[in-house]
């Protein structure tokens, strides 16, 4: 193998690549990014045997051919070559190294026969649709936070991914819970999700997935099986394996008969709780929402005896209640609503779950659990 | 010389000293313990400990145990919890294995743990010890540190006087015996309350305090281990004197954090509050078996008694904890321990249980095992305890079926209703033996 490339256009794809390999690995070749070079163009796979990658950049191909080397190295090589200087590649035979020539800098890796390299991506998975780049970020932005981190709970340590009816109306919902809250947010079906299976989206995956959208704005094509799921870009595209799991059946938990509600603005809320917080502990970080007519009072207080409090003027004329939060998951929500957009919460009494809502975006809900305060 | 101050601890008062020499008896009262001490009206950190308690409890509830030697301990293949006196002149010790300890002592009476009732023993001499102060320091059951500065107008008398009425008040109300260590920090009173025992009273003062300390052996110094002993006497330190003539700045080069430690410590300095506060940072609860174990199933009833039994404590102290930890020890003695964080903190039986089990599961792998454990650590007030799980709906409902059987418990007795998981013949044989772990437990 041999070839020739613009030292940024063969970063930007390492860069991708070598954020799925693992820092700590004990199989060598899940170290490796494998390189194929043919027909003017070079691809980069990379693994952790859940996931994997694969880059495709265009190139001067001299020689075709294929070998793996260190990933991490290699892309901190790349990275520290100057600025806009060529860089060559060359694998010759059954040498075991792979030489990185570029200026006056040279370096030789050692290589491992790609034989060796788990294939994940290849075959082709039954259920294909396609969403715009938009879409797919709001899928994940709204409801990765509340991804479980928990082991023993692993069906939540991912997105629900999954059909449903919305009244009569065919959707696409992603749901993620850690028992504490829980995000939905929901869209019109694409084409040809109907009969998709339900799955669920590891949260490595989701981080990944994000990472590649944010480099894209053209559309994204997802296809999927019972155990796989892929999302294909203009030049890369992540396979991912799917949590093996069941996850709970999350509309039984979402109230429907609240009747108190506070519309609020959701940057100010979120200030106004920040700063409450502060005082409140680390472990707790609750925070008391006491409610009266117009006026919603923000408390803290901690072990040591330190006190806050905050007015907010708010939409609120149902009978008074109050309602302890954890902070951080009520910012977590208020982050999610664009700024100037109000945040509606739906309560039934301290002790049972609140719903919120966007006001100004249908598609999105959340339940938090209060917290005895 | 300064004079002597002397007190007598039978009749609380303060016999004027003529000379350097203290009188022998109490000119008021006769009595023949009396304390005394240059700095004795002006030290005001105290160590209280009781002596061998429970041992002292069981002889406090049948006196026809009083002059046997007893020993507190479970079954044959436990270890010594606690040994009276009388035992201890055959040289039986607290953590002894139960085997050596019938061997040097064939005819003691040997009283398995009950621990319900040392704790409920426990909780009376704290509470008379929190009445003369609230700067109260638990370090386990049966001892603590005590901070009297600046109580002698309230007590009408100089803080010894009120610890030598306290261990009084101990004897008469709680029937146990204890001993008091007293010096200017908690180091020293602690190492004072060991060198008069039982029911002494022994004080360290400031005074040429490098001299009293010069002659001893390191491992008096709290934090030295059998690892770091090794250690300092392979680099030559045997004494604290040995310490003392070493620069604090070397000795953390040296030794790490622990240097500074053993650099003050030497010179009789530590500048530790007496905090009430760091009460318990752990409840866990173990038991070692008859005959090693090796199978789940055979583990699974002990793991849920004993996570039962952490789940008591917890809801009887008002706790929950974020953290289960399992542990396992080999039958070659080689201890394992797994833990796991939960998503809320809990104090129910079910989910220690639960997650303990999980743990098991990783952890059993053909090796034989001689003793499983159960702790919950990361303690908080139990105002966050088991929340309501959105992904869980069940767990609120195993959370009300727990507490209906705690309900039942409180009012019909222990064994009133229990779970099947919990039902082996063996497991209700054997008691567990239980600690609560203050932040530096000793003993």
């Amino acid at each position: 193998m041999k070839i020739t490339i613009d030292r940024a256009a063969l970063l930007k794809p390492l860069a991708h690549v070598q954020s799925v390999v693992e820092r700590r690995n004990t199989i060598p070749i899940l170290a490796n990014v494998l390189l194929r070079a043919a027909d003017g163009t070079l691809s980069l796979t990379a693994t952790d045997m859940d996931l994997d990658v694969v880059e495709s950049v265009g190139c001067s191909v001299d020689q075709p051919g294929q070998t793996t080397v260190p990933a991490h190295t290699l892309y901190e090589i790349v990275r520290k070559l100057q600025d806009g200087s060529e860089v060559e590649l060359t694998a010759v035979g059954d040498s075991g190294r792979m030489t990185i020539r570029a200026g006056r800098s040279n370096f030789s890796l050692p290589t491992l026969p790609m034989e060796e390299f788990p294939a994940l991506s290849g075959d082709t998975l039954p259920t294909s649709f396609v969403l715009s780049a938009a879409d797919a970020k709001t899928l994940i932005d709204r409801t990765r936070f509340a991804i479980s981190t928990e082991e023993t709970r692993y069906y939540l340590n991912g997105i629900f991914l999954h059909e449903a009816k919305a009244g009569d109306v065919a959707v696409l919902r992603a749901v993620a819970t850690d028992g504490h809250r829980l995000a939905r947010v929901q869209m019109p079906l694409p084409t040809g999700a109907a009969g998709m299976p339900a799955v669920i989206v590891p949260r490595k995956a989701v981080q990944e997935i994000r990472k590649l959208i944010e480099e894209t704005d053209g559309d994204v094509q997802v296809s999927l099986s019972e155990n796989k799921l892929r999302f294909a870009f203009e030049s890369s595209v992540l396979t991912t394996k799917l949590i093996d799991g069941t996850f709970p059946d999350y509309e039984r938990v979402i109230p429907t008969g609240n009747d108190k509600m506070l519309r609020v603005e959701s940057s100010m809320f979120k200030r106004a709780v920040d700063r409450v917080a502060t005082i409140s502990t680390e472990k707790s970080r609750s925070v008391k929402l006491s409610l009266t007519s117009g006026t919603l009072t923000l408390s803290a207080n901690s072990p040591d005896n330190a006190q806050a409090t905050e007015e907010v003027d708010v939409d609120y004329a149902a009978a008074a209640i109050e309602i302890g939060f954890n902070s951080r998951y009520l910012m977590d929500i208020a982050d999610q609503i664009d700024e100037g957009s109000k945040a509606v919460f739906a309560m039934a009494d301290a002790a049972s779950p609140t719903v919120v809502t966007d006001e100004s975006d249908d598609g999105t809900l959340y339940v938090l659990m209060p917290m005895r305060v | 010389m300064t004079s002597q101050r002397t007190l007598c601890r039978d009749c609380f008062t303060w016999p004027p000293s003529t000379s350097a020499a203290p009188p022998e008896r109490c000119p008021r009262c006769g009595s023949r313990r009396l304390v005394s001490h240059p700095e004795l009206d002006r030290l005001s950190i105290a160590h209280i400990d009781c002596d061998a308690f429970y041992a002292s409890v069981e002889k406090r509830d049948d006196p026809s145990l009083l002059d046997k030697p007893v020993i507190i301990g479970g079954g044959r293949r436990g270890v010594v919890s606690a040994a009276c006196y009388v035992a201890r002149i055959y040289g039986v010790r607290s953590a002894m294995p139960m085997f050596k300890a019938l061997a040097a002592c064939p005819h003691a009476v040997v009283i398995k743990p009950n621990m319900a009732k040392y704790a409920a023993a426990g909780a009376e001499v704290r509470a008379l010890m929190r009445d003369v102060t609230p700067l109260v320091e638990p370090l386990s059951i049966d001892e603590a540190f005590l901070d009297l500065s600046g109580t002698d107008r309230l007590h009408g008398g100089a803080p010894a006087e009120t610890l030598a009425r306290l261990t009084g008040r101990i004897e008469e109300k709680v029937g146990v015996t204890a001993s008091i260590g007293l010096s200017y920090n908690k180091f020293l009173a602690k190492v004072a309350s060991d060198l008069d025992k039982p029911r002494g009273f022994f004080v360290i003062g400031a005074n040429r305090i490098e001299q009293f300390l010069a002659d001893r052996p390191v491992s008096m110094i709290w934090g030295v281990g059998k690892a770091l002993y090794r250690t300092l006497l392979a680099d030559g330190i045997r004494t604290v004197g040995d310490l003392q003539g070493l620069d604090e700045r070397e000795l953390m080069r040296r030794y790490g954090s622990i240097g500074q430690r053993l650099a003050r410590f030497s010179h009789g300095q530590d500048s530790r509050a007496v905090e009430p506060g760091s009460v318990i940072k752990s409840v866990s609860s173990e038991t070692t078996f008859n005959d090693d174990i090796s199978a789940t199933d055979a583990l699974r009833p002990y793991l849920w008694r004993l996570s039962e039994e952490v789940s008591d404590r917890l809801k009887r102290k008002a706790l929950c904890g974020w953290v289960v930890t399992l542990k396992l020890k080999t039958a070659d003695f080689r201890s394992h321990s797994r833990q796991r964080r939960l998503s809320s903190p809990t104090q129910l039986a079910d989910r220690i249980y639960r997650t303990a089990d999980s743990l098991l599961e990783d952890a059993v792998d053909g090796r034989r095992f001689r003793l499983i454990g159960v702790g919950v650590t990361d303690l908080a007030g139990d105002r966050l305890a088991d929340p309501r799980d959105l992904a869980e709906p069940g767990l609120e409902r195993r959370h009300r079926v727990e507490t209906a059987m705690d309900a039942v418990r409180a009012k019909l007795g222990k064994t009133a209703i229990m779970k099947g998981r919990g039902l082996r013949v063996d497991t209700l044989k054997q008691s567990p033996s239980s600690r609560l772990h203050p932040e530096d437990d000793t003993d």
